[in-house]
């Protein structure tokens, strides 16, 4: 069992707040993602975690074990890191065997469960070879196997697919959930790239500012986003904000009426995604401003009102520029705003 | 161990080997120099040094050495750079050739160089074999001081370019090849590049290079110690005649002093000139 | 880059041009190469070749010279002394030096800006000068006249750039692989020897050699602070005024061979050393 918590962990560089007041429990087993824009804190946290850098306050629990104080080689973790880390001076078995042999174990146990990861990993072939010898995707391999071999509690991932090739990260992608849903360990992965997230995650925490925003399964992130920052963060193109004024029963957005939600406060941030957007006969007014055909379907950049609107619509639509479209969002995938706090009603 | 205390006991040895045998053995030639035979603060070495006939001669033979010496080993060292970096083939060969003087000892300059210009030497040789001369001239000789000073310089001139050649190849190479492509495809002549790119870029290794080769310039003693003898006093010289011959200690780390004082004097002009302005660097 | 710019084409440089280029290159290769020939064919001639005129301009192998260099008294023991000297340096300045170069690369810590400055301010310093005080104090501590002692202020003269060298080089180790080796299981120390070192190794030995250079080639401490264990250097300027020619040369000799060694041996880490060292 390999529960994590992380309890009111913060971490200053100087003035500068890297990481405030984060809590956060990640269960045995699960796949976690922290995803955010670079310098949002998600990799300090996730070297808080392994022990290589120390936080100014707070505890690291794992499996019911305080660690925050041990050295990273006594916190039961493996790590992967961004750029491999694969010793050049070593081949691959060495490498992959390295932890093993740390742990004193003996030259046939090493040898069974280096040959066992490399098979997994599909790099049997290349357990001679040294690290100058291989391609960026065999590296990556052996970092993992070399962490896989471990048999760890933990699992860390530091951006470990960002520097290959968008084919080979799609590839690795899939092979890594299924390796680490195999392997039972609890992992933890960070990322800056929300695809990779909503596709390998069992949650996702989304982290801004050092603090984390939302942690919830991918698709509660996209679908109701507990915050602006979220909303605007995650879906390619993001949702489109506009907004709403109180009118009468109804919220009142560009012109169209909503019903929306009970509250005191009378101005409001109506959301919809583009791809929740039809045209209709009546509904929110846009003017065309680009049409970008991107095959599977067609993304149309609007203004409302003097405010940015994107729709994904059919591929076979003809639209020009300049043209005039009516759209009806639907209704079950509206969300509302308050724009004082930026959090969702 | 904390990785707060760590970095501290790792560099203190360093710290406590400059400080036996680099701060505490500077304050201790500095009171030799302050202090008399009583031990009572006086500035009398001083005004032994310099009023003793060989100083003014000692100081301008140092410092016209120096004149000399460092402008055509910086331009000699920036051409070969330059040439260096537009070389493919055979530049490893090229930059190995070129700085094998960089460690070769000022002695055995002032010895390789001696072999050219004794009496029996090579170029009385080639001058006799050209049918020049009849008989060997002495060239090393109170009759020539010209040719003294132009052997001890070339000497220096062969012997130390090869440093400041390594620090400005280093320089140059840390120069990205994009700014050179644009100003490529800006029109900029190569004359006008090494001009605007390579040499305000090139600023802080100028700097490093120009420092550490006017300090040495302002210790040459073994070079002229092979040439010239006594012939042609330098300040390095007389401060190893004050401790030896004349067995005046105060009188040497007074000199030693003043070498220093120049030294910094000059150090502070170059940073001075060549400074880097804030976020200007590569 | 007139080369490459007439090889693509983009801009036709003359062939005059390209002969100024190639022949200026050569030239400043026999301008160092030259001098050294001169050194090498007095060194393989006979002494009375030596003392003769004119010089011929080939050696005649003759080991004459250096018979005469070996059999004199006392040179062998200023060798020995050279070479013991040499070695402690090298041992001392990288023994020191190392830890600090890895401090300066891996930690960020108050104090780091000053400790660069002692640094830099040791090697922006006519250091031979702090012969003349050190050699009172060794007369009281009984260093005086010894290698050891001697070695000591040549240890001093190589750190700065046994530092500075080493922190290039440790910097050039992306940290990322240590913090793999701690994950792993490693202790620091660990790590350092399974990972950092096997990767270091060479550019260390590489500064090695420069801070035996460095001593090897010193002249002035040596000749302030040794007496009866002259190095080769003091040895040499000691008796230049007295030895004959032959001996001179075959000294200077001996002196440049490991320079040509050692040239070899660094060059490819001269000039990245340099590279970062200038800053």
């Amino acid at each position: 069992m390999a529960e994590i918590e992380i309890k009111n962990v913060a971490k200053n560089f100087g003035a500068y707040e890297a990481l405030s007041d984060i809590n956060l429990t990640i269960a045995d087993q699960e796949f976690m993602v922290l995803l955010g824009a670079s310098g949002c804190g998600k990799s300090t946290l996730l070297r808080i975690i392994a022990g290589l850098e120390t936080a100014s306050s707070g505890e690291v629990w794992i499996g019911g074990k305080r660690i925050d104080h041990l050295a990273p080689k006594d916190r039961g973790i493996a790590m992967v890191f961004q750029n491999y880390a694969v010793f050049p001076h070593l081949t691959v078995f060495e490498n992959i065997g390295f932890g093993l042999r740390m742990k004193k174990l003996p030259n046939e146990v090493v040898r069974q469960r280096v040959e066992k990861v490399a098979e997994l990993m599909h790099i049997e072939m290349l357990l001679s070879r040294y690290s100058g010898e291989l391609s960026g995707g065999q590296r990556q391999r052996v970092a993992v196997a070399r962490a896989l071999a471990m048999e760890p509690d933990v699992i860390l991932m530091d951006e470990p697919l960002s520097n290959l090739d968008a084919l080979l990260r799609m590839e690795m992608r899939a092979e890594l959930k299924g390796v680490l849903a195999e392997s039972k360990t609890t992992a933890i992965y960070v990322t800056h790239d929300q695809v990779e997230a909503m596709s390998m995650a069992d949650r996702i925490s989304v982290m801004h500012q050092g603090k984390i925003i939302q942690a919830d399964t991918p698709i509660q992130v996209y679908r109701n986003p507990s915050a602006k920052f979220v909303a605007s963060f995650i879906g390619n193109p993001p949702m489109n904000f506009l907004p709403a004024s109180r009118s009468g029963t109804k919220w009142s957005v560009a012109g169209a009426k909503f019903t929306g939600p009970e509250t005191k406060i009378d101005i409001l941030e109506f959301a919809v995604r583009p791809e929740d957007l039809k045209s209709a006969d009546n509904g929110i007014c846009a003017t065309v401003k680009i049409v970008e055909p991107l095959g599977a379907h067609l993304l149309v950049t609007c203004t409302v009102e003097g405010h940015l609107f994107r729709v994904v619509m059919d591929s076979d639509t003809s639209l020009k520029t300049g043209q005039i479209i009516t759209l009806a969002p639907q209704a079950n995938r509206i969300r509302w705003f308050d724009p004082e706090t930026a959090l969702a009603l | 161990m904390s990785s707060r205390i760590l970095p501290y006991f790792l560099i203190s040895p360093v710290v406590i080997f400059l400080l036996a045998f680099f701060i505490y053995p500077f304050v201790l030639v500095s009171q030799q120099a302050f202090q008399g035979d009583s031990g009572a603060w006086t500035l009398s070495n001083f005004q032994d040094v310099i009023s003793y006939w060989k100083f003014p001669i000692s100081l301008r033979n140092t410092l016209l050495l120096a004149v000399a010496v460092v402008p055509i080993q910086l331009s000699l060292a920036l051409l070969m750079a330059t040439m260096v970096s537009r070389m493919n083939k055979g530049r490893d060969l090229i930059l190995y050739v070129w700085t094998i003087p960089l460690g070769i000892s000022d002695l055995a300059a002032g010895i390789i160089w001696l072999a050219i210009f004794e009496q029996s030497g090579f170029l009385n040789s080639m001058l006799s074999g050209l049918g020049l001369i009849e008989r060997p001239m002495n060239l090393l000789s109170y009759q020539s001081p010209v040719i003294v000073f132009t052997a001890i310089a070339l000497a220096e001139i062969w012997r130390a370019t090869a440093i400041m050649l390594v620090i400005l190849v280093a320089g140059i190479g840390l120069i990205p090849k994009e700014y050179y492509e644009a100003a490529d495809v800006f029109g900029a002549s190569k004359w006008k590049q090494f001009i605007r790119i390579t040499f305000p870029l090139l600023r802080p290794s100028l700097q490093t290079a120009l420092v550490l080769r006017v300090i040495l310039a302002f210790e040459i003693f073994a070079v002229v110690a092979a040439l010239g003898g006594t012939l042609f006093p330098v300040l390095m010289g007389e401060t190893y005649a004050y401790q030896f011959d004349l067995l005046n200690s105060g009188a040497a780390a007074a000199i030693a002093l003043i070498i220093l004082g120049i030294s910094i004097a000059f150090t502070m002009v170059i940073l001075r000139v060549l400074r880097v302005p804030k976020g200007a660097s590569i | 880059m007139s080369e490459t710019s007439s090889n693509n084409g983009a801009r036709p440089v003359g062939s005059g041009a390209k002969l100024v280029y190639v022949s200026s290159v050569v030239l400043l290769c026999a301008w160092v190469i030259v001098p050294i020939y001169f050194l090498l064919i007095n060194t393989l001639s006979s002494p009375e070749t030596v003392n003769s005129f004119p010089k011929s301009f080939f050696p005649e192998f003759d080991f004459g010279s250096l018979h005469f260099f070996a059999e004199f008294s006392g040179m062998i023991t200023a060798l020995k002394n050279s070479i013991t000297v040499a070695l402690l340096t090298m041992t001392m300045s990288i023994l020191i030096g190392a830890p600090a170069g890895y401090a300066l690369s891996r930690f960020d810590f108050v104090g780091k800006n000053l400790f660069r400055l002692l640094i830099l301010l040791t090697r922006a310093f006519p250091l031979p000068l702090l012969a003349l005080p050190l050699a009172v104090m060794f007369i009281q501590t009984g260093l005086d006249d010894t290698t050891f002692g001697l070695s000591l202020v040549h240890t001093t003269l190589a750190i700065p750039f046994s530092v500075l060298i080493t922190f290039s080089l440790f910097s050039g180790i992306p940290l990322e692989l240590e913090e793999a080796a701690w994950t792993l299981g490693c202790t620091r120390l660990s790590a350092f020897r399974k990972v950092v070192l096997p990767l270091i190794l060479p550019g260390i030995t590489a500064s090695a050699i420069f801070a035996f250079v460095i001593s090897w080639n010193e002249v002035f401490a040596a000749a302030v602070l040794t007496i009866e264990n002259r190095t080769l250097t003091a040895f040499l300027l000691q008796n230049l005024g007295t030895s004959p020619l032959h001996l001179k040369f075959a000294g200077g000799f001996i002196l440049v061979m490991p320079a040509l060694i050692f040239i070899f041996a660094v060059r490819k880490y001269l000039f990245a050393m340099w590279g970062i060292a200038n800053r």
